[in-house]
């Protein structure tokens, strides 16, 4: 065999392969030990099609995706909606010597662990918390209101914890565009608003996917959050994954549902790569 | 292995889970050494103030691994090697479970204290096999209702009826584990834990959405706890002393009551694995948690408080008032087992609960 040394051809190959086995190894290889185990019977280990068909047949193990998506949806959308103006007078209004200080204040929040900032959001939403306690002081509410273990509960910590990390990828966009553009356009006559909504905008679409679809795929796979601050009072796909898993141990009912999941996720990324073209940013 | 198990598909797959599951444990494992004893647990086993004095007494380092309920657990075995874990924590209806698949070791009866333990929780039904015993129950407690007793009337708590009656509509928390809460609205609908059939299921499933309706709540250990500290709720289906008694000090006002139909009797069990390289150390560490300072110490480790099994753990007075241990006797009187469905019914379980959390 020649070595990468003589061969021109074979150093490519050289270099990626340790990426190419750590995919294999820690993504192909259980992907498909997954997608067999989906296709297993819990008892028995015979061939069936039982546990999807389960997923399509039962109306709660269906309402559990419904929940997965709305709450995902929601979420991305508002992150979107706060995280750009954020992102943008991170990157337009900040003076340049402070924005790495502002940014490293942006990024704060990911040094305390997941799970005690949900249950630190469950403290500020139940009914003695800082929320109800501040509108009954001041006689806005006379009763304190239901807002832990809820849906809202659920998206605020969701939106808490991923509107930074949509912020971080708009803000990297927003600071790649040259200011030819906007000059450009203003040369030609237009308006703020109308460069932001013909020139930036657009041109920072691709950011705003990226951070969407990251958004997304944490979203749509975290149980944490909707255990803790949604009271489990409606399921999502990842709760109803590990219920397979907690007593009864049916690793192929709990494999088809990731299996669905994953195939949501793929959807979407492909809903965003060839409509807004994530691939060319 | 049935003729099913040995198709294409199945041995492919089983090869990739084991090439998996090598790997996964590698980490996990840390590299144990042979002479370590290595558990597989339940979090209370994890206290320090538990293990240090065996540790040091014996000379030994117990690695552990913590899991949650008993599919999980049984599934790190099978995708470990054989001798990999020495003991187990296990729910002791769920001891079967294991022996039928081959992993558990006899215990010596006569090494190990059965005649002090409390007589209703040594569970023959299920920790003997076969003439042979093979799990031993070291901690126990009751599935019943946690409440504030500033909060409502400790004389409703009395009656499972109360957690279906307006009067407490959203001020209750449902604790996220299906088999208890189930064997719960069994004794509410006058049911036993142990006849329960498929034919029961509808009555069940009106019971627990009639539950749910009353409910602010469905959640694990430390979330239906947070409820009842913060005040988010003033009673826990589900709950008992090791919601109560872990806040005791913080919160006098939370209580436990055995309402006049019942509760659910949860009772862990200890194993020895029959390819334990460290069988004799495993026996002492079973020893050791079966003795009357072991049991102090799990009863009152830091993750969850519960009754030892032995009549003669070196509790302080303090603690037994705290466990109201004088008021096992008749506790235990009242109480009834988990339920212990077989695979069909228990899957049948799971699917109403998981209707029953989707239920507006």
């Amino acid at each position: 065999m020649a070595s990468a040394g003589n061969n021109p051809r074979a150093l490519p190959w050289a270099l990626v392969t340790p990426a190419l086995a750590w995919t294999c190894a820690f993504f192909v290889l259980p992907f498909i030990a997954m997608g067999l185990s989906s296709l297993t019977a819990h008892e028995g280990g015979g061939f069936t099609l039982a546990n999807y068909s389960q997923f399509f047949t039962d109306p709660s193990y269906w309402r559990a995706m419904v929940n997965s998506v709305e709450v995902t949806a929601i979420v991305t959308v508002i992150s979107i909606l706060l995280a750009y103006p954020f992102a943008w007078i991170l990157a337009e209004m900040v003076p340049e010597r402070w924005q790495r200080l502002a940014l490293m204040l942006a990024v704060l929040p990911f040094w305390t662990s997941y799970v005690v900032r949900s249950y630190s959001w469950l403290l500020v939403l139940a009914q003695n918390g800082v929320i109800n306690r501040a509108l009954t002081g001041i006689g806005l509410i006379g009763e304190p209101l239901q807002l832990a273990n809820t849906r809202l509960a659920t998206v605020t910590g969701f939106v808490h914890f991923f509107v930074m990390l949509l912020t971080l990828t708009i803000f990297a966009n927003l600071k790649q565009l040259s200011p030819s553009y906007r000059k450009a356009a203003a040369d030609l006559g237009a308006g703020p608003v109308r460069t932001f909504l013909h020139v930036v905008l657009p041109l920072t679409l691709p950011g705003i996917m990226v951070g969407a679809f990251l958004t997304f795929v944490l979203c749509i796979g975290d149980y944490i959050t909707p255990q803790i601050l949604g009271g489990n009072n409606e399921l999502v796909m990842p709760q109803l994954v590990m219920m397979q898993i907690g007593r009864r141990g049916d690793f192929p009912l709990a494999s088809a549902l990731s299996i669905i999941l994953m195939a949501v996720v793929t959807i979407a990324y492909l809903a965003c790569a060839r409509w807004l073209k994530i691939e060319r940013a | 292995m049935t003729a099913n198990a040995r198709t294409p598909l199945f041995t492919l797959k089983s090869h990739l889970v084991a090439a998996c599951a090598t790997a996964a444990l590698l980490i996990a494992a840390g590299g144990a050494e042979a002479a370590d004893l290595n558990a597989l647990i339940w979090c209370d086993h994890s206290d320090p103030a538990l293990l240090e004095p065996f540790e040091k007494a014996n000379n030994v380092k117990v690695n552990v691994k913590e899991f949650e309920g008993t599919g999980a657990g049984l599934a790190i075995v099978e995708q470990s090697q054989p001798g990999d874990w020495d003991v187990m924590v296990i729910d002791s209806i769920d001891v079967p479970r294991g022996v039928e698949k081959g992993l558990f070791e006899p215990l010596p009866e006569d090494k190990l204290p059965f005649a002090d333990l409390f007589p209703e929780v040594k569970m023959d039904k299920s920790t003997i096999v076969d003439g042979k015993r093979y799990g031993i129950t070291e901690k126990f407690g009751y599935n019943t209702i946690g409440f504030n007793k500033t909060k409502v009337d400790p004389a409703d708590m009395q009656s499972l009826a109360s957690l279906t009656s307006d009067k407490y509509k959203g001020k209750v928390a449902i604790y996220d584990y299906y088999l208890p809460v189930i064997g719960m609205a069994a004794l509410a609908i006058g049911k036993k834990t142990a006849d329960l059939t498929e034919a029961d299921l509808p009555a069940l499933k009106a019971e627990l959405l009639k539950m749910k309706a009353n409910a602010k709540l469905v959640g694990e250990v430390t979330a239906s706890q947070t409820a009842l500290a913060t005040g988010e709720v003033d009673i826990l289906v589900g709950g008992g002393e090791w919601v109560t008694a872990g806040l005791a000090k913080e919160n006098p006002a939370l209580d436990f009551s055995i309402p006049k139909e019942g509760a659910v009797l949860w009772s862990q069990s200890l194993a020895m694995f029959k390819d334990s390289k460290n069988k004799d150390m495993a026996l002492k560490f079973i020893q050791y948690i079966l003795s009357p300072e072991g049991q102090a110490r799990l009863a009152t480790s830091s993750c969850y408080w519960g009754m030892p099994s032995n009549t003669k753990a070196a509790l302080t007075d303090e603690q037994k008032k705290i466990l109201r241990f004088d008021e096992q006797p008749g506790f235990l009187a009242r109480a009834q087992a988990y339920p212990a469905p077989n695979a069909d019914l228990d899957k049948k379980m799971q699917d109403m609960w998981t209707e029953m959390l989707q239920a507006q």
